[in-house]
């Protein structure tokens, strides 16, 4: 069949199977939109900003495992997708990127909305291309397609000069790939896995450190199956969680930085450490001298590259995490530890009392203002079996620590990068991804701001999102650290003064907006909530919403902070419960 | 310790901005770098000089071998190999030394491409010692150097071909 370039770009999406695109247009690319608009078959949700449509497909793909497809115009439209990209490498998302490039003879001429979309996006991709010939069309789409779902996914950037676009050619879409250079691993290496099978059945306190990699590697099912058989407890990663069940009184949480207490302990105390699909990344290690002294590490991830970079392993095993822990199943021994797991359930014990302590749990009296930990549980029982996305900074902290999540693929985050103005946009995504399922998103009132024209989007699509803002009129996580080693400066995290403001019955005197009016605006619902009562009552209305996103502002403790904390430097069984008072 | 790291890559426009931007993107030391074409017209050849202990070298052959265009990834640094670098100097020369000079010339086996009134060019090939030995001697009379980076070549009957479709 003879395809003009524009219509081999959606030939090649309805080859991928691609049924949702993410995608805001502009010259380069009208040629493209020129064909979807007799596209019934593609659904294209547009965005009000580029980075949006990058985070909105990052979180389709997250959530469905398949891959999320964006276009953008070129210049400014390129350009605006680069957080976006970077998000998606850093947490290995497939996603493929079509960005429109000037025609061919006016590229290095400085031409309109002209840039050097390949050069800025390489570092933040994990491939790229610009087609040069019409020819070559059909088989970078094929490749890049290719690329972003196999082996460690991540995405792919197609530029294409508009001329392309317009130019016919008889044509099929290609089915085969032929990379030299590019092999996904599969099985792991025979010897290291009897040297590993070994390793866990004689070692007294294993322990799994479940990566992100689990999840994107759909291999939970099997690695549940091998915590049930061995009854070896787990500690994640944030990108780990959902591998396990919250719930399972094996799964000891997520350890770092903000790891729960029996994590923390457990990786300083194991002699065995098994991580899967994790990068060992600093937030995670702390201090690297300090990080798991006891213990003899055995690392399975599908990137070679990954291996003992950070951390010294003993057992390198490259290779498919669903294919290697099948492999490994059978081999593994049930076996009893008693006086390993007698100390992780002491550890666990000593965690409840450490958090009544603190507070967070507590407060169900009409104290000024909801706690974090009440918020969150309190959403997590309206919403048992919600998608949850986050912002970054103390909301995804909390999310991470208080939510109980079942299933993988449930608690869509940016990890590596850390993005704020992912977690809104990425809930549009997924409620689109995943119509049958109610999205929950919980955003710090900082995080919102940098994406909160997306609420046109979700309007527009009419998706029943519940925003739950985490309203502290704080940089929180920022401010957090600086109440604790700048002697509590807040240079630059005030957001505006909420206290003040409430205790006038105003809002934000200085700064951010009236979240309710800004729904309003935009015609999504809005409710402000002071107290637990009135979260619930907003909660109730919140259920009942089956098409339009509803804000709900939180007005929570504005110097509640996240605990425990590993403090930069300390090793992660270091961990600080509260502000230490100085002395005088 | 250097380290001699030789790549087959796709000969694709773009690749070596790709290998340059993941060397200088994650910091990494690198000597020289050259390329130039195989047999095979779709395939460069690159070959990289290196610094750094043996996890760092671990990491760049890793993170080079991530990349879809870079199809094989050989550490040459322990192996039985020619190395070989090139250099063109040019230098100012009086009536009275030209003589001298083309004899430490011979001696190095380099050639003289070029003379001028007061001006010479040599060419020379040889180990980076040499071609430093030759620089050294020099010194007083050299005003520019051009040089390449290093290309090596295992010795014996393996031989880095790539399969063809
Ligand atoms: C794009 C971006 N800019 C800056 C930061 C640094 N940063 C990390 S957390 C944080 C504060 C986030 O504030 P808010 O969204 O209100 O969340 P809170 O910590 O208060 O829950 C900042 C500024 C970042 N992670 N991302
Ligand atoms: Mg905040």
């Amino acid at each position: 069949m003879v395809f003009k370039g524009a219509e081999m770009v959606i030939e090649s999406l309805r080859k991928e199977k691609v049924d949702t695109i993410f995608a805001y247009p502009g010259g380069a690319v009208i040629p493209i939109f020129d064909v979807l608009f007799d596209a019934d078959d593609i659904n294209v949700v547009l965005t009000r900003h580029e980075q949006a449509a990058v985070h909105a497909a990052d979180a389709y793909a997250r959530t469905t495992g398949k891959t999320g497809v964006c276009i953008v115009t070129s210049g400014p439209g390129a350009t605006n997708t680069v957080t976006g990209l970077a998000t998606a490498n850093f947490d290995s998302v497939p996603l493929v990127c079509i960005s429109g490039q000037v025609p061919r003879n006016m590229i290095g001429n400085d031409a309109f909305q002209e840039a050097d979309t390949v050069g800025i996006t390489r570092p933040v991709t994990k491939h790229n291309y610009i087609v040069t010939k019409r020819e070559n069309l059909g088989k970078t789409l094929r490749e890049a397609f290719h690329i972003a779902s196999t082996g460690r996914p991540g995405p792919v950037v197609v530029d294409i000069p508009k001329d392309i676009l317009y130019q016919p050619l008889e044509e099929t879409y290609p089915e085969d790939v032929n990379l030299q250079g590019y092999t996904s691993p599969g099985k792991g290496h025979a010897g290291q896995l009897k040297r590993a099978v070994t390793a866990v059945n004689d070692a007294k306190k294993p322990l799994f450190f479940a990566g992100g990699g689990i999840n994107v590697g759909d291999s939970s099912k099997i690695f549940r199956n091998i915590i049930e058989k061995t009854g070896i407890p787990v500690v994640t990663s944030l990108m780990g969680i959902g591998a396990l069940e919250t719930k399972n009184p094996l799964n000891l949480g997520m350890i770092g930085m903000h790891g729960t207490y029996a994590a923390n302990l457990a990786v300083s105390e194991c002699d065995l450490l098994f991580g899967i699909g994790v990068r060992f990344d600093d937030r995670v290690t702390m201090n690297l001298e300090k990080f798991a002294p006891l213990a003899k590490i055995i690392h399975l991830d599908i990137d070679p590259s990954a291996i003992a970079r950070n951390v010294p392993v003993e057992i390198p095993i490259v290779g498919d995490a669903k294919i290697v822990l099948e492999e490994l199943y059978p081999l593994l021994d049930k076996k009893d530890r008693p006086a390993w797991h007698k100390t992780i359930k002491e550890w666990k014990d000593e965690a409840i009392c450490i958090n009544a302590y603190e507070g967070f749990n507590a407060k169900e009296d009409d104290s000024s203002y909801l706690m974090p930990y009440q918020v969150i549980s309190t959403v997590n029982r309206t919403f048992p079996d919600a998608i949850v996305t986050t912002e970054v900074g103390q909301n995804q902290m909390w999310t991470a620590l208080f939510w109980n999540f079942k299933e993988p693929r449930t608690l869509i985050t940016s990890g590596g990068l850390g993005t704020m103005g992912y977690g809104f946009p990425a809930a549009i995504g997924a409620a689109i991804a995943c119509k049958d399922r109610r999205v929950v998103a919980i955003a710090g009132d900082g995080s919102f701001q940098m994406n909160l024209q997306e609420l046109a989007t979700a309007v527009k699509c009419r998706l029943p999102i519940v925003i739950v803002i985490l309203n502290n009129g704080y940089l929180g996580m920022v401010r957090q650290w600086q109440q604790m080693f700048n002697g509590g400066r807040y240079s630059s995290t005030h957001l505006n003064d909420r206290i003040k403001a409430d205790k006038e019955d105003k809002v934000s005197p200085d700064g951010s907006p009236d979240f309710v009016k800004l729904a309003d605006a935009y015609g999504a619902e809005g409710c402000r909530v002071r107290s637990k009562s009135e979260l619930e009552d907003a909660l109730k209305k919140a259920a009942a919403l089956t098409d339009v996103p509803i804000i709900i502002d939180c007005l929570i403790e504005p110097e509640a902070n996240v605990w425990p904390m590993v403090s930069p430097g300390a090793g992660l069984d270091e961990m600080v419960f509260c502000i230490e008072k100085e002395e005088e | 310790m250097n380290h001699v790291i030789s790549l087959l890559v796709e000969n694709n426009a773009g690749v070596l901005a790709r290998i340059s931007g993941l060397l200088s993107g994650r910091g990494y030391n690198v000597e020289s770098f050259s390329s130039g074409p195989t047999l095979d017209p779709d395939i460069t050849r690159i070959t990289l000089v290196c610094r750094g202990d043996d996890t760092i070298i671990d990491q760049i052959k890793k993170q080079l071998n991530r990349l879809i265009e870079v199809i094989k990834v050989s550490d040459l640094t322990n192996k039985h190999t020619i190395d070989r670098q090139f250099a063109l100097l040019k230098l100012l020369v009086q009536p009275g030394n030209r003589g001298e000079i083309i004899q430490l010339a011979e001696v190095f086996a380099a050639k003289v491409m070029d003379v001028g009134s007061d001006t010479m060019i040599l060419e020379l090939t040889g180990s980076e010692k040499k071609i430093e030995d030759l620089v050294q001697l020099l010194d007083g009379n050299i005003v520019e150097i051009a040089r390449s980076g290093l290309v090596s070549i295992e010795r014996g009957r393996k031989h880095a071909a790539v399969s063809q479709k």
